[in-house]
């Protein structure tokens, strides 16, 4: 058992960690979740990707570094630390590419994962109807079969990054009697600017349109945008969710930066014993994420799979990032209710983050049943 | 870096559960002196002190993630005994810069020959002590023996106070020796949480409420997730202070351990209804010592204060 990062590492580390130093902005972009702070991002991405550091556990014939999955935590830990700017990039670098890698074609790998990697084209996730948030499995938007692809009908909402984004990823019901709700899905890629398509802002609690709902009204999309078998949506989906909640969404550098800035709040606030303790906590929780992360990295690359222990981990960050944030609002006295920080932008984000990616009663329901072996039951 | 277990290591905790499995430590618990003190020979014949204990004075030592392995299970198996003490007893004589103490002492401790104790200021279980080590004023004495022997709200504790006088062993106090008390108190405490769960968990299988088993309600579901999660946590900041030994990091340890385990002690109580509370249900002997680690070696607030603090004081500095 062992904590020191091999030499290669650390000079992987150095290097990334000189990059960052001479390229992050010095005066913090304007929100992502604003047009002008969404174009700015994704300069940011081609700014990354021109070094090939927007995407590094990719294969290079991508734009990757082919770095493992520990440098890949190293990465992060640099970037967070230097106060790099939040990645627009993220929902098709972590949702969709890995998802590719696993179950698209060779042609789809690349034509879809460059652009990617350098920011050309930003995706958005299109996962949740109005009736379907949690439960995919009762997803209606339909696919119905025509020359040369499927014509789609149907509404998505609650759509990240949709709002400014290019592109858009998920399920929708291509078989409309099977004995069980989860068949007879059909993973699909499509333009948010085809023809039929709709996209309106949806204000989330700040106002920013950082989401977005979705009207689809006989969107043609082609066969060669089907990721997997027709029908097969859901095994296919499932495989990225895992990993959603895994490793790849919330890195452990983002939340080792986050503690470290709120100790620096707190004793530039003079230290105030009554917050001393949720504090500490904050520097507990990110040194925990961090070494479970190195821990399931470790079994990982052990060749275990990471399985519904990525539950737990859902359920941990989500928890964390939202008391982290409350911690420095109430450091902040009066000044915590101000919405143009980076606290409070913080804080409508991390807000979100029991909600999304399969809701916590979802994840501790798979914790407590699969996990620790409890009985179903009803929900 | 592989931050897991080496399969030795897994071994280790593998036989000494059986072990300890097979004692039946409850009994030995509610039994007298000498089952004690026959079950603390035989987890030291099992090699638990000899991580603590330096190869020079016939230790396997220093080796702190081993220690972290054993006292996962001596917490999991809620071993009574001055345990902790007899590893910090063995951490305080080690780094002592006179070496005549250690010689005379720490191979009788690492052989399980010696049970032993430190008062600082109260002497765990000194009554059952050989060796009874006292911090006074900065200093390290022997002391001749103990009083005042006082119950815990664990049954498998006595709080005892060392007797005044005896010899003056060191005129300081290595203050990083508490360190290691601290690592092995979080190794009990996720030891005492993981086998709250695990008991909690078979019980809400098979208490039947309603018509249907407990477990399968979501309130009670969502409560053991949330135990569960707390210790699986806590179990990497473990591991890592044992790594590192670093003073930040081990009161990281012990906040997060305890607080688990004491978040489970709770959950286990509510779930185990009024079957729990009493005495003569095992569950007891968990649930008491999950509040009794809490508070030794360092309560949850000194250990978050410590983690903030850049100068971490040692334990021996604040008694």
């Amino acid at each position: 058992m062992d904590l020191t990062h091999s030499p290669a590492d650390e000079a992987f580390r150095t290097e990334a960690r000189a990059w960052l130093a001479a390229h992050v902005p010095a005066v913090p972009l304007p929100s992502l979740e604003t047009e002008e702070g969404f174009g700015a991002h994704r300069a940011w991405e081609a700014e990354l990707a021109a070094d090939r550091w927007s995407v590094v556990s990719w294969p290079a014939a991508y734009g990757g570094r082919d770095a493992g999955l520990l440098r890949w935590l190293v990465f992060e830990e640099e970037y967070y630390a230097a106060g790099a700017p939040g990645r627009v990039g993220q929902n098709g670098i972590s949702l969709l590419a890995p998802t590719l890698f696993d179950h698209g074609t060779e042609e789809q790998r690349a034509r879809v994962l460059p652009p990617m990697a350098t920011g050309e084209v930003i995706w958005a996730q299109a996962w949740s109807e109005p009736g379907a948030g949690s439960d995919l499995a009762s997803l209606t938007s339909k696919a119905v079969r025509t020359e040369g692809g499927w014509l789609v009908n149907g509404q998505k909402t609650w759509s990240s990054r949709a709002a400014f984004a290019d592109r858009a990823f998920g399920l929708f019901r291509s078989e409309p009697r099977t004995p069980k709700p989860h068949q007879g899905l059909t993973y699909l890629m499509f333009d948010l600017r085809a023809p039929g398509v709709t996209v309106r802002p949806i204000g989330r609690l700040d106002g920013k349109p950082a989401f977005a709902d979705i009207f689809l009204d006989d969107v043609f999309v082609p066969d060669e945008d089907v990721i997997g078998e027709p029908g097969q949506g859901w095994r296919i989906a499932m495989s990225a969710a895992g990993n959603e909640r895994g490793l790849t969404l919330r890195s452990p550098g983002r939340f080792l930066a986050a503690a470290d800035r709120l100790v620096e709040l707190w004793r530039g606030r003079g230290s105030p014993s009554q917050e001393r303790e949720r504090v500490a906590d904050a520097v507990i929780g990110a040194r925990a994420y961090q070494l479970f992360a190195y821990a399931a990295a470790a079994r990982f690359l052990d060749g275990e799979p990471i399985g519904p222990e990525s539950s737990l981990n859902k359920v941990f960050w989500s928890e964390y990032d939202i008391a982290l944030h409350e911690t420095a609002l109430d450091l902040l006295g009066r000044d915590g209710e101000l919405a143009d920080t980076d606290w409070a932008e913080g804080y409508v984000f991390a807000l979100a983050g029991p909600i999304y990616a399969g809701t916590n009663e979802i994840q501790r329901d798979i914790v407590a049943e699969r996990l620790l072996g409890l009985p179903k039951g009803r929900r | 870096m592989r931050f897991l277990l080496s399969p030795q290591q897994r071994d280790f905790a593998r036989s000494l559960d059986a072990m300890l499995t097979a004692a039946d430590t409850p009994s030995v618990i509610r039994g007298d002196h000498t089952a004690r003190r026959a079950l603390w020979s035989r987890i030291a014949e099992a090699g638990v002190f000899a991580p603590a204990v330096p190869e020079a004075y016939e230790g396997m030592g220093p080796l702190p993630v081993d220690l972290a392995v054993a006292f996962v299970e001596l917490g999991r198996h809620a071993v009574p005994g001055p345990v902790v003490e007899t590893v910090l007893a063995a951490a305080l004589l080690a780094a002592l810069p006179e070496p005549g103490p250690a010689k005379r002492l720490l191979p009788g401790l690492a052989a399980g020959e010696t049970v032993a104790t430190v008062g600082a200021p109260y002497a765990l279980d000194g009554d059952a002590a050989d060796v009874v080590l006292a911090v006074r004023g900065g200093e390290l004495w022997l002391a001749p023996g103990v009083a005042d022997v006082r119950p815990s709200l664990d049954p498998g504790r006595r709080i005892t106070t060392p007797l005044p006088g005896g010899e003056r062993i060191s005129s300081r106090v290595p203050g990083h020796a508490f360190d290691w008390a601290r690592l092995a108190t979080a190794a009990q405490a996720l030891g005492v949480g993981l086998a709250l769960l695990d008991r909690t968990v078979t019980h809400v299988t098979r208490r039947v409420q309603f018509g249907v088993p407990t477990g399968s309600f979501q309130a009670v579901k969502h409560r053991l997730a949330d135990a569960k999660t707390a210790l699986e946590f806590a179990r990497p900041l473990l591991f890592g202070a044992a790594v590192t030994l670093a003073p930040r990091d081990v009161a990281a340890a012990k906040a997060a351990a305890c607080e688990a385990a004491y978040a489970t002690a709770r959950t286990a109580l509510q779930l185990h209804g009024a079957i729990g509370y009493t005495a003569e249900y095992d569950l007891s002997l968990w649930l008491t010592k999950a509040r009794a680690l809490r508070t030794a070696w360092g309560s949850p607030a000194e250990c978050r204060a410590d983690v903030l603090s850049a100068d971490v004081l040692s334990a021996a500095r604040r008694a």
